[in-house]
């Protein structure tokens, strides 16, 4: 019983940055944007967390100023290719390689002094409860501040205008510009917002997850990320499963010993990452599931007629 | 006086050429006033970031030691991404390309054979195509994102590595450091004076920029990847397929990549090791947009990118500034690259005075 509660509770935990950072990116993708950027802004907030942990600040502003730096860092990505109208990928990747080199540039002077980590929240009573708490109840407060969001998104997204317009952008940018909507402004929103989710999947990985700063600390979970918004076909709930999913694939590193499996440590890291793959490939075979929900004008540059 | 932004009637062929410059000298000035807040004499820290690196023989054979790689990795990229075959994972296929290189080269049974080298080019070019044929298959059959796959094989194919150094290929007499023996003398591309690390494989690099121009600008091939490329749908309508483009593109940079691994291996390490590249694969994708696609651009955006390297590593040295700036400055590069490429298409006007009313 022991093993199970390890292995589910480290999964919601392993889950909880590819959740911040790929609901991000599904509002973005969403608006007709698409930002390969989240590997270099989750690392920045992964980095800024730190630093203002480490400046005896609280640990909300931690959090909070990692995800400012996920938003600040996102712009640059913004400004190329919303103002520049730069093709996409490329924007998306410079920001991947600006923003590792910013944050190893944060982190240099860190080492490995210990940090206030992020601590499980002790509810009244429902921690208590056997199983059940520590199952359930037994988190740190962005655990569940990653499920508000997802609520929060897919409420957004759905069932409110503004999702709909967004979504509206995301299909035909010509369209929502005809009728009146500042598209670029709303996509320019979009790309902050994917950026702030970001920084904050990076502050939960070096605040909660690891809890330290570690250069590259990422190891790929922004693109993993990404491809879990077409895993997900740019369904909220979709992203969910799929975080768990990759979540799962984590642990065998952890608590490989525990299940009796006695593979070398780099073939049980090396799973998130073929489990991407494979996964990746299941679901860009079914070509016309994915056409349902995809953003017709993703990654295609727009610039309002003059 | 207000400005306005236009589209050109046509793209600007003189910013084509001037952008990397701009680019090139934004990145300068930002890296300037970064210096200044970090407590540096601009001038100063621009000079030994720069110039000093090149004022030795010793620093003009490790310039173009470096740029080598890049050079050659960026020319094969530069042919998958004209065709829009987005290979991001050439890290990976140096990686394994030096992976099979030196299994070739410690384990062939004669360590003194004249084939031995010439062998593990084959086999750092055989490796890295094999793992590219893996993102090449998908997309060209599964409709695949390649950039995510070639992502994800280049993180596999550190962990294939670390596994080899730390595991069975470890030097037994090596100090537990993760690397294996040093390869026979008959691996190891002759250096042109045993003073310097400049070595012989720099050919390789110097063959396939030729190559890469010729395949890009004279063949037929070439030709029908560019158009691809540029007009989809004008490449579907003259018949030209795109799972050729998808194989050929992924196929030629993975192939090349492998050798640029190879040559590290077989060159300035002499071994294999945990630590194979400072990120070539990933600088190459700059290489590759700097230099425009173009072969001999590529050549002048490999050897800035190798300076970065070395003035990184130089300030590091003597001013004891950190090494990531090396990669701050290859991100902020690319960033003003794109950002000038705007003014290919479009240019800033006077904004024109109101007109008198009564004249329409």
């Amino acid at each position: 019983m022991d093993l199970f509660i390890a292995i589910f509770t480290g999964t919601i935990i392993a889950a909880t940055p590819l959740i911040f950072a790929a609901l991000g990116e599904l509002v973005v993708e969403k608006s007709g944007v698409l930002n390969l950027g989240i590997e270099g802004m989750m690392l920045v907030g992964a980095a800024v967390g730190v630093w203002v942990s480490y400046a005896g600040l609280p640990m909300p502003l931690a959090i909070m100023s990692a995800a400012a730096a996920g938003a600040l860092a996102s712009l640059l990505f913004g400004v190329l290719a919303l103002t520049f109208l730069t093709n996409q990928y490329a924007a998306g990747l410079s920001l991947a390689i600006f923003g590792t080199g910013v944050s190893a540039f944060i982190g240099k002077g860190f080492g490995s002094a210990p940090l206030d980590a992020l601590i499980p929240l002790e509810i009244p009573f429902l921690t208590e409860i056997p199983v059940i708490g520590p199952l359930f109840f037994n988190y740190d407060p962005l655990v569940y501040f990653s499920f508000i969001m997802f609520g929060l998104i897919s409420w957004f997204l759905y069932k409110t205008k503004a999702g709909l317009v967004v979504r509206t952008i995301g299909e035909s940018p010509e369209s929502s510009h005809a009728i009146g909507y500042p598209v670029i402004k709303i996509r320019y929103l979009a790309v902050m917002f994917g950026g702030a989710m970001a920084g904050l999947g990076g502050a939960y990985l070096s605040l909660a997850y690891t809890p330290l700063w570690v250069e590259n600390m990422t190891a790929g979970k922004g693109w993993i990320s990404l491809a879990l918004v077409v895993f997900a076909a740019w369904r909220p709930a979709r992203v969910l499963f799929g975080a768990w999913l990759f979540g799962s694939m984590t642990i065998f590193q952890l608590q490989g010993q525990a299940l009796g499996i006695s593979l070398p440590s780099e073939v049980l890291s090396s799973l998130p990452y073929i489990a991407t793959i494979v996964v990746l490939v299941i679901i860009s075979r079914n070509w016309q599931f994915l056409a349902l929900n995809f953003p017709t004008s993703l990654a295609k540059p727009f610039r309002p007629a003059e | 006086m207000r400005f306005q932004i236009e589209r050109r009637v046509e793209p600007s062929s003189f910013m084509r050429f001037a952008a990397p410059v701009y680019a090139t000298f934004s990145t300068l000035v930002v890296g300037s006033i970064m210096f200044a807040l970090l407590g540096h004499n601009p001038a100063d820290t621009l000079f030994a970031f720069f110039i000093t690196p090149l004022m030795t023989i010793n620093g003009i054979s490790e310039w173009l030691l470096k740029a080598s790689p890049l050079i050659l990795i960026g020319c094969g990229l530069a042919i998958g991404f004209r065709a829009n075959v987005w290979n991001i994972g050439a890290e990976g296929q140096l990686v394994i390309g030096a992976v099979c290189a030196s299994g070739v080269g410690l384990f062939y049974p004669d360590p003194e054979s004249a084939l031995l080298l010439p062998l593990m080019v084959i086999a750092g070019m055989a490796g890295g195509m094999a793992w590219a044929a893996i993102p090449a298959f998908l997309r060209a059959r599964m409709n695949t994102n390649e950039i995510l796959v070639t992502l994800m094989m280049t993180y596999i194919a550190t962990l294939l590595l670390s596994l080899l150094v730390h595991g069975p290929w470890r030097d037994p007499d090596g100090y537990n450091y993760p690397q294996t023996a040093l390869l026979p003398d008959a691996a190891l591309f002759e250096l042109f004076d045993p003073m310097y690390r400049l070595n012989t494989s720099i050919f390789i690099t110097i063959v396939a920029v030729f190559a890469m121009w010729f395949f890009t600008e004279r063949s037929f091939f070439g030709y029908k990847m560019s158009v691809g490329g540029a007009a989809p749908l004008a490449a579907r309508y003259a018949g030209f397929k795109q799972s050729g483009s998808i194989w050929m593109g992924l196929l030629i940079s993975g192939g090349v990549a492998g050798i640029a691994g190879m040559a590290e291996a077989a060159g300035p390490l002499g071994q294999l090791s945990a630590q194979i590249s400072p990120g070539y694969g990933f600088a190459a994708i700059i290489v590759a947009f700097i230099g425009r696609l173009h072969a001999v651009g590529i050549v002048l955006g490999g050897l800035l990118l190798s300076l970065l390297y070395l003035g990184g590593e130089a300030v590091q040295l003597s001013l004891g500034l950190p090494s990531a700036l090396t990669s701050i400055f290859q991100g902020m590069l690319l960033f003003f690259l794109l950002a000038s490429d705007f003014l290919i298409f479009y240019r800033f006007t006077p904004f024109p005075k109101p007109i008198k009313s009564g004249v329409t």
